[in-house]
């Protein structure tokens, strides 16, 4: 490599650095979710959303945060967890128990965000321990693990008496309207958001992508993979924990049986669809899965079945350079840049 | 102790059941390199075809037999050509979630096309059981032991014997030098797919034999067990298969027996977990070593 080129490459790398586009794009996303919000929150507040609207905003939420906690292990960290519904489950499960134990001492504007804590740390706990495998295995084996470890955690908390067993847990006593609950899911959805799109974008984020393309790479570079991979593990995991306490609020009895094998596979089409590693991607994927289904209602049949077909779909057109090579040509941000090159023209013009 | 040596009996005929999926499993993942985990949905398209050919065509047992292995091999080739062809150079995750939809694809459709109630499976063997003293070992048991035996035998020679196989072990070594060696992996990859999921339709005849109803999600969780059982044995391995699938039955039979039925499930998974993390490589199976 010449001298001359050398030096091309390292402007190169440090306009990268210095331009701002990373910034803007997560002011964008930010933007995205407050404006909608926004509108829900007005709706929701004036009495004018309909019963099903404000039934489905903390679902929603909750999908937001479990899909963009997960997409911080399948995007970034290139592996496959499909255990994702079981650390929501234990967050659930910890949580609401102790949001019930102190729902005479505390009202809900502190009782909530510090069960919400409490489930966080407890799924933070199992996070770390099913990182722990992950340290030694990676691809298939990983995803099977996390598998077995999703439904270890559903077996154990159906067979334990405390937590309601198979029947359930009564959450009735904490349960709370969509009202009292939606000022704390919009902020969880907000820290998530903010938390995901700073790591992603900090030297932390690029380590552990620098694991993802190439792990002897990335060790041989200095990058402590034992801590990227635990931490991963860890920050995924608090909050699918915190965002299942938030859903456990939502109801008035909670069964472990339904955080199985197929909610985690859910939580995973919202990430494909959305894109992988893409946060906003997975906000406005997670939107669309839970609208649809419910505005679609008479096709409800067909939900696995187009969920599958487009998990397949994705992976497919996703492999395929031709189908790069479109998206690449009608991207939104190949727009933009189209119209600013032709606004540039124009004041070029002007002058 | 007659009472443990029954239940190392039940233990072995559900081992007997998930060594003959895991043998299906390590020679697409030993050969392939992919976990298919459409392979446990492939079963019960096996086990439902059964169903159709004797209770709506009225024909004999036999047909349907054919019938099914026939219906699985061919569904095998069309996901791998579908499905798992075009991603050939893509990253191992990329497989991972197209082999997840397939699997959800197939337990969908059947869910539509056969209803989510549980259909019977057909009579179709009737073997007397055997009495040695005060243990009795049913019939079924023991064909599946017999029948799983000899495929792993005729596999184990299939693989170390036939020029085919020469062909298979050298793509699962090295995809690129086979070919530079005038191998056609693609053509190598199908047939695996075809044999691999035939034998998805002996798994599913011996399943349905065994344990009679049939469900669109009857495959998902002994393929899940059975996949358990091919890395407990050693991936790739195929003697390893067959004891994998054994002691992972015998294991949960025990385990349901002694401890409860309720914890089955959670011992099992638990077992799965100590091997991958302890010994990913299996009991049988080879080490392998990262290249830089």
């Amino acid at each position: 490599m010449g001298k001359k080129e050398k030096e091309r490459k390292a402007s190169a790398v440090g306009a990268r650095l210095n331009d701002k586009p990373q910034f803007s794009k997560n002011l964008l996303t930010i933007l995205m979710v407050a404006v909608i919000y926004a509108v829900v929150s007005y709706l929701v507040y004036s009495g004018s959303a309909s019963r099903q609207l404000s039934n489905m905003l903390i679902s929603i939420s909750v999908y937001i945060i479990l899909a963009v906690s997960l997409n911080l292990v399948v995007g970034l960290l290139g592996e496959l967890s499909l255990g994702h519904a079981g650390f929501m489950s234990v967050g659930l499960f910890s949580g609401c128990l102790f949001s019930i134990a102190t729902v005479d001492m505390m009202p809900i504007a502190l009782r909530l965000p510090l069960a919400m804590l409490v489930g966080g740390l407890v799924a933070a706990i199992f996070g770390l321990l099913i990182g722990l495998p992950a340290l030694r295995l990676k691809g298939d084996y990983l995803a099977i693990v996390t598998l077995a470890c999703g439904e270890i955690i559903k077996n154990v908390i159906t067979n334990l008496d405390f937590t309601g067993g198979a029947l359930g847990l009564d959450t009735s006593g904490i349960y709370s309207k969509t009202k009292t609950l939606l000022p704390f899911a919009i902020i969880l959805v907000f820290i998530t958001t903010i938390v995901m799109m700073n790591l992603k974008n900090s030297k932390h984020g690029r380590a552990i992508m620098a694991i993802r393309d190439n792990r002897i790479a990335a060790e041989s570079t200095g990058i402590n993979i034992t801590y990227f991979k635990l931490t991963v593990f860890i920050i995924s995991a608090f909050f699918a924990g915190a965002a299942g306490v938030l859903y456990g609020h939502s109801f008035a009895n909670v069964k472990p049986a339904a955080f199985d094998y197929n909610m985690s596979i859910e939580i995973l089409v919202i990430v494909v669809l959305g894109g992988m590693g893409s946060v906003r991607g997975s906000i406005i994927a997670a939107i669309l899965l839970q609208v649809l289904p419910e505005a679609l209602r008479e096709f409800s049949d067909y939900r696995m079945l187009a969920y599958s077909v487009l998990l397949i779909v994705i992976m497919l057109l996703n492999a395929s350079p031709k189908f790069a090579e479109l998206k690449g040509r009608w991207s939104i941000g190949n727009l933009i840049r189209h119209l600013r090159k032709n606004k540039a023209q124009e004041v070029a013009k002007h002058e | 102790m007659i009472h443990f040596v029954q239940t190392l009996i039940s233990g072995l005929s559900l081992g007997s059941i998930y060594a003959l999926i895991a043998l299906g499993y390590t020679m697409v993942y030993g050969i392939a390199k992919m976990l298919n985990f459409a392979h446990g949905d492939i079963i019960m398209v096996g086990a439902y075809a059964v169903i159709v050919v004797v209770f709506q065509l009225n024909m004999p047992a036999f047909v349907a037999i054919l019938v099914s292995i026939l219906v699985c091999a061919v569904l095998g080739v069309t996901i791998e050509r579908l499905a798992y062809k075009p991603l050939r150079q893509s990253p191992p995750l990329t497989v991972l979630i197209t082999a997840i939809g397939v699997s959800y694809l197939l337990q969908n459709v059947a869910l539509l096309v056969f209803g989510s109630e549980q259909k019977a499976f057909p009579q179709i063997f009737n073997f007397p059981p055997l009495n040695i003293g005060q243990v009795s070992i049913d019939g079924i048991t023991l064909a599946t032991l017999i029948v799983t035996g000899a495929i792993m035998v005729l596999l184990t020679l299939f693989i170390n014997k036939t020029k085919l196989g020469k062909a298979m072990r050298a793509v699962s070594e090295d995809k690129d030098a086979a070919g530079l060696m005038g191998i056609s992996t693609n053509r190598t990859i199908t047939i695996t797919f075809a044999i691999g999921s035939a034998l998805a339709a002996f798994a599913s005849i011996f399943y349905g034999a065994t344990y009679v109803y049939i469900k669109p999600t009857t495959g998902s969780m002994p393929g899940i067990k059975a996949f358990t059982a091919a890395v407990f044995g050693g991936i790739g391995s195929i003697p390893g298969a067959m004891l994998g699938g054994i002691l992972l039955g015998v294991i949960e039979q025990l385990s349901k027996t002694y401890v409860s039925t309720l914890w089955s499930d959670a011992i099992v998974f638990g077992v799965l977990v100590i091997v991958l993390v302890v010994k990913p490589t299996g009991l049988l199976g080879k080490q392998i070593n990262e290249k830089v």
